[in-house]
């Protein structure tokens, strides 16, 4: 083409390509009073106490993995303000779609802390939503939920339900073509959905910057026809801001959204995990600095609004439920040939008797073997794949 | 009653599930106003209209990971992919999604939903356009993998995986989509999804097979009797999972032997399989080795040369004679 090419006149197609930031509660504290949400004060603390639950119980299941109590998990800290102010938006009859690190949304819609490490002490009884909760299990292949909450939006419209989908991904995942799918099916669609993108910086241990080489993430909703908007996403008002307005605007009839919640990942990708091999510590400590936790109980005290013994009380709650996590009875194996087809085909009657003759002891049946229970990943260990048991 | 071909009869099947069941949609490319490339959606979206005849972009894994949400919403999917060779670009959301909600969340959750996809040679076509990849979901436990073999059988077997409360891979046989034309009664049909077909009763030998190889298996048999004066008989499968062991047992414990044909390459294909499935149940009765007769371990291999590569009579007969003469 050339210096010719260029002297050919185009033609400038009028298009709006703003993407909007939103901060109101900065790191310092400092509060924009203009933007501020009319949040009610019982509100305010319920939102303070699900980000605490959230980090508690993440600090106390790094522990019980150390411990070899559950497996592998991927770890929230940092995240509470992206995940509580993006759910708090929601009413129970919409739907939640979670990727594998929304432990705090998860509790708020309704997992019992219990469900949640069975889950990740390998039982898959713990991926099970109580009936009648709106939420879809957790999904580990990166952006494959996309898709599915899609499905369920058009599926909700279809039926005439006043229902919005909320989904969760990471900043990984937006490289992923499900991601793409996901966002141009609802375009096209014009269905009730929001997409919440939880950008830690890292998707182990790649870097944003080679994640994409796009300014921001919410730019890539702009390509396919609907707003994408980026917020501070350690500041829970401006999350919950941003979140409120899309969750209204989708339920109103206004098509999907994207709100790319700007976080960090202070711990691990998951206790599998060795971030001090590609990540500097100088990072870590100023992300510290802006902790989403600090930052929001002093925007409480200056209201008057902490609770006392809070601390104590979410701790307590987290060691009844791992008391009873621990209580449980141990788990049926011949369960494996439930939940697999509506009815169970004929071949599995003979596998299962096979099982079953083996748990009774019968001496034709091959002798118990005792397997020592694995051995939780040293720090420092790293495993290819990027979740792994 | 009336004679319809594959195509007129899928689509009638198609019409009746969504006559019947407001939650049954279609769902894939150019499904709608252009009624699928092979028009087996042909004028659905003139009764039914847009929201439930939905014509989508271009995207095999957002065609099936959406339907995969519409399935856990309570809708009843019918997604067409064009060709089977473009499913790779969705097997994950088959095999990781669709095949395992009812396990992932232990029953609160299933996926009733089908995916359609024409199959198999015979029609001079392109890369990818060819193949069949049938084990590939036979092989994926939470699903049900259905391949019919003729108009009538096509119409019921749909019905069938439409009602189905498990996800359920329909390989519809291309080859056949205009080959012949059957009498399809007037009111609807189904037909137990898992349950083979004796299509033909023999004493001397059993051919297995399903799709498009039926017909082929039908032609050696005569070919068989007529040369050989031998009995064959042929089981239909129709089912590949979960495969009717029952009916290969039964079947081969009054014949002694069994050459099984597919279109797929012969390497961990189904006839393995099948043929173990027959020596688990049958052994005693086995008079000879079990044959198979499918495609090479090549690649596609170009439209020019398919028909060195996929079975034809000739294999057929000369499998059957080696087993006969062991």
């Amino acid at each position: 083409m050339g210096a010719e090419g260029a002297a050919v006149p185009r033609t400038i197609i009028e298009t709006q390509f703003a993407v909007e930031h939103l901060s109101i509660l900065d790191s310092d504290g400092n509060l924009d009073t203009a933007l501020e949400p009319d949040i009610s004060p019982d509100d305010l603390r319920r939102l303070y106490r699900a980000m605490l639950r959230g980090r508690r119980l993440d600090e106390r299941m790094i522990r019980l993995q150390r411990q070899g109590r559950i497996g592998t998990f991927a770890p929230i800290k940092g995240q509470e303000a992206s995940q509580m102010g993006s759910v708090f938006a929601l009413r129970e009859t919409d739907w939640m779609v979670p990727s594998f690190r929304e432990t705090a949304a998860m509790l708020w819609r309704g997992w019992p802390i219990q469900k949640i490490l069975l889950f990740y002490a390998g039982y898959v009884e713990g991926g099970q939503p109580a009936p009648g909760q709106h939420d879809l299990s957790m999904t580990i292949p990166v952006a494959t939920q996309l898709p599915h909450a899609v499905g369920l939006a058009y599926a909700a419209q279809y039926r005439g339900d006043d229902v919005v989908v909320m989904a969760y991904c990471g900043d990984g995942a937006t490289s992923e073509g499900d991601f793409h799918e996901a966002l141009n099916f609802a375009g096209v669609w014009h269905v009730p959905i929001v997409f919440v993108v939880q950008n830690n910086q890292w998707a182990i241990s790649m870097p944003l910057k080679k994640q994409t080489h796009s300014r921001t993430l919410a730019q890539k909703a702009l390509a396919y026809g609907f707003p994408g908007i980026q917020v501070d996403g350690n500041d829970a008002l401006a999350v919950y801001a941003a979140s409120r307005d899309a969750v209204d605007r989708a339920r109103a009839g206004g098509g999907p959204a994207l709100i790319e919640c700007v976080t960090y990942r202070l711990g691990v990708h998951t206790t599998a995990d060795d971030p001090t091999k590609y990540r500097a510590d100088e990072e870590v400590k100023a992300w510290e600095k802006k902790d989403p936790l600090t930052r929001f109980s002093a925007y409480l005290e200056k209201k008057n609004l902490m609770e006392p013994d809070l601390e104590s009380q979410v701790d307590a709650e987290i060691a009844r439920a791992v008391q009873a996590f621990e209580a449980m009875p141990p788990a049926d194996p011949l369960a494996i040939f439930d939940h697999v087809y509506a009815e169970m085909p004929a071949h599995f009657e003979a596998e299962r008797a096979l099982l079953a003759e083996r748990l009774r002891g019968r001496a034709d049946a091959p002798p118990d073997v005792e397997i020592p229970p694995p051995s939780p990943p040293m720090r420092g260990q790293r495993r290819t794949s990027r979740w792994q048991n | 009653m009336a004679k319809l071909n594959m195509v007129k009869a899928l689509n009638l099947a198609l019409r009746e599930e969504m006559e019947a069941d407001p939650d049954v949609l279609v769902i894939g490319e150019d499904v709608g106003v252009d009624g699928g490339v092979f028009r087996v959606t042909e004028d659905l979206h003139r009764t039914f209209g847009n929201t439930r005849v939905m014509d989508t972009p271009l995207a095999e894994a957002g065609i099936i990971g959406a339907s995969v949400g519409m399935a856990l919403y309570g809708l009843k999917p019918v997604c067409e992919i064009q060709f089977s060779g473009f499913a790779f670009q969705c097997f994950h959301q088959i095999e990781n999604h669709a095949a395992r909600y009812r396990r992932r969340s232990q029953g609160r959750f299933h996926c009733q939903m089908v995916v359609r996809m024409p199959y198999g040679g015979g029609v001079r076509a392109l890369e990818h356009h060819s193949e069949s990849e049938e084990q590939f979901y036979a092989h994926i436990p939470g699903i049900k993998m259905v391949i019919p073999s003729g108009p009538r059988n096509a119409r019921a077997l749909l019905a069938s995986a439409i009602r189905d409360p498990d996800p359920v891979i329909f390989f519809e046989p291309k080859a056949l989509y205009h080959a012949a034309k059957e009498e399809v009664p007037d009111e609807a049909e189904t037909l137990p999804i898992g349950r083979a077909h004796v299509d033909r009763e023999g004493r001397d030998l059993t051919l297995v097979s399903y799709g498009a190889m039926l017909r082929v298996c039908r032609e050696a048999a005569d070919l068989l009797q007529e040369t050989d004066g031998v009995q064959a008989e042929i089981i239909d499968l129709l089912t590949l999972s979960p495969l009717d062991r029952a009916a290969l047992t039964g079947s081969v414990q009054k014949t002694g032997r069994a050459v099984v044909v597919h279109e797929a390459p012969k390497s961990f294909g189904p006839g393995a399989e099948i043929a173990t499935s027959i020596m688990e149940g049958a052994f005693l009765s086995l008079e000879a080795p079990i044959r198979r007769v499918a495609a090479f371990d090549v690649p596609f291999v170009g439209f020019a040369r398919e028909k060195f590569n996929v079975p034809d009579v000739a294999r057929v007969v000369a499998a059957a004679r080696e087993t006969l003469a062991f």
